[in-house]
């Protein structure tokens, strides 16, 4: 069973008619989509259930003026990687949790809320992961503006 | 409820040797919940990464893993070259999978190893680790190194494997093959194997989807995916192998898709060998001016499973932002269907049967004799030492 972007592509429109902002062909077999953020746990179910792609990971960014998250999924049949990826605002960096539809989503969003402060709405248990217990709070070593170097005290 | 009592593997456990924290709620014999704390060794490399240039970051990222070195600078590596779409020489693509399917080879002896010595059988022990040394003399001949080989660079590899070294690693694989026969034999015919492993840490196919589990997990539970097939890269399009799958999701099937995999592996290395015969001494790297803003994905099947490497860059000369996954992340969440309900005792090897990877290579600096408190070896005696050895091995080959 192969998948060609095109239809995916088509596929999307037709089901989610308003949540794709914007479409990017990366090069051959990598696309990426941008999609509205109240439509993610839905397009994400649509992928995983209905097409039969397997959640690879996924990879927050800063992006100073806001956050990005991309959900890398992969279509093995056909090698094809899709980039679904959702901003969120500087200010309220949260979104629905992926774990209602695969639960291997737990641990990376538990991830990505110790290292960047992204909070993931609805995770089942959303505490430290691999910090230490020390770690003060409201640092988030993975953000711009957290130093690349260690101080020295 | 009833009461439950709580058992620790970990962190420092004597047989994993790995920091890593499994909680066990059990009742009784049988484990109901288990909790896995990770971090331990949590060392901020996509951080680190974002400081370094890209030719920096293929050192960094080779020391992620101390067994699968070469995994995630092949990874990476795929992931940069894929942004200005790099031709990378047929001679580099084939020393490439050399050493990935090499690695695979000694990454999979190990493994069987570990888990004969889990289960009380030694002697698989110790025959799977034996045989699995004459592979990293090789690696050291062929790049200096038993391990952390930095033989990947962008647009290629950094050293050509020469006619001598192709005829010895030919030579190594006759040897390795009835190697491979006794161990396939001592593992897969033996009763008390079987009666250990069927049926114990069972991952049914729905499980490896739940969690996304790839390599010999996903492969042992009837899932059939490999990225050397799915998506391939260096040479692995132009060799005649097959993907090793078993439909059993228990311990057994993963021992079962690993020593089958290594007669796969043993038999690409020899057909890259022939690739390389064929083609005349020349390029292996590829000149790579510069890397322009866009994002990279690049994958590898590693012997655990798929890693997958998303560096975004902006047309400066470092990441702007480096994700790494590797596959242990993705598998070892698997223990809450593969140990739960099962026995206590059932537990360790249920958690090891996806290989769980970490990164436990300590560097020596100097040598104290206790007694005398005297320093005999320095960092510089031991690196002599290491580089006599290797010289030692090069003349002999």
């Amino acid at each position: 069973m192969s998948m060609d972007p095109k239809t995916l592509l088509a596929d999307m429109k037709s089901r989610f008619p308003d949540a794709l902002v914007e479409y990017q062909s990366l090069r051959e077999k990598r696309i990426l989509m941008r999609i509205k953020k109240d439509a993610l746990t839905a397009i994400a179910a649509f992928l995983f259930k209905d097409r039969g792609l397997r959640f690879i990971i996924a990879s927050a960014l800063d992006l100073e003026g806001g956050w990005e998250i991309i959900y890398h999924f992969s279509h093995d049949p056909s090698g094809l990687i899709v980039n679904l990826s959702v901003v969120l605002e500087r200010d309220t960096p949260q979104v629905e949790s992926l774990v209602s539809v695969f639960e291997g989503a737990e641990w990376i969003e538990r991830e990505m809320y110790e290292l960047f402060g992204i909070k993931f709405l609805h995770h089942p248990n959303l505490e430290k992961f691999l910090l230490p217990e020390n770690w003060k709070a409201g640092q988030f070593p993975l953000r711009r503006d957290f130093p690349k170097e260690r101080e020295n005290s | 409820m009833g009461k439950r009592s709580f058992i620790t593997i970990g962190p420092y456990h004597p047989l994993l040797e790995e920091p890593e924290f499994f909680k066990l709620y059990c009742d009784g014999e049988t484990v109901k919940e288990v909790v896995w704390e990770a971090g331990y060794n949590h060392r901020g490399i996509e951080k680190i990464s974002e400081s370094k240039t890209f030719e920096q970051v293929i050192f960094l990222v080779e020391r992620i893993c101390g067994i699968c070195s070469t995994s995630h600078p092949f990874a990476y590596v795929n992931a940069l070259e894929s942004i200005p779409g790099v031709d990378v020489p047929l001679r580099a693509r084939y020393i490439r999978s050399i050493i990935g399917e090499l690695e695979r080879v000694h990454s999979h002896l190990l493994w069987v190893g570990l888990a004969g010595h889990f289960l009380g059988y030694n002697t698989v022990f110790m025959w799977a680790w034996k045989y699995r040394e004459p592979i990293l003399d090789m690696f050291e001949i062929i790049t200096g190194n038993r391990n952390n080989y930095a033989m990947f660079t962008i647009g290629g590899v950094r050293r050509d494997i020469d006619e001598g070294q192709i005829s010895l690693l030919a030579k190594v694989l006759d040897d390795l093959r009835p190697k491979a026969d006794l161990i396939k034999g001592a593992v897969m015919d033996d009763p008390v194997i079987h009666a250990r492993t069927k049926g114990v840490g069972v991952l049914t196919r729905e499980d490896i989807l739940e969690f996304n589990a790839v390599g010999p997990t996903a492969r042992a539970s009837g899932v059939d995916i490999d990225v050397r097939r799915d998506d391939p890269y260096a040479a692995y399009d132009l060799v005649d192998w097959k993907v090793i799958t078993a439909q059993g999701g228990d311990v057994f099937a993963k021992a079962e898709v690993r020593i089958l995999e290594m007669y796969e592996s043993i038999s690409i290395i020899r057909q890259c060998l022939d690739g390389l015969k064929k083609i005349k001494k020349g390029e292996i790297r590829a000149k790579v001016k510069e890397i322009p803003a866009g994002i990279g994905l690049g994958r590898h099947e590693a012997p655990r499973g798929e890693v997958f490497h998303f560096v975004k860059t902006d047309g400066s000369n470092s990441p702007v932002r480096h994700k790494i996954r590797a596959p242990s992340y993705v598998n070892i969440p698997t223990f809450r269907r593969s140990c739960v309900g099962q026995s206590i005792s059932d537990a360790a090897i249920s958690l090891a049967a996806v290989d769980p990877c970490y990164c436990c290579t300590e560097r020596a600096i100097s040598v104290y004799d206790e007694a005398s408190g005297r320093k005999t070896f320095s960092g510089k005696d031991l690196v002599r030492l290491s580089q006599e050895k290797t010289e030692k091995l090069k003349k002999g080959m």
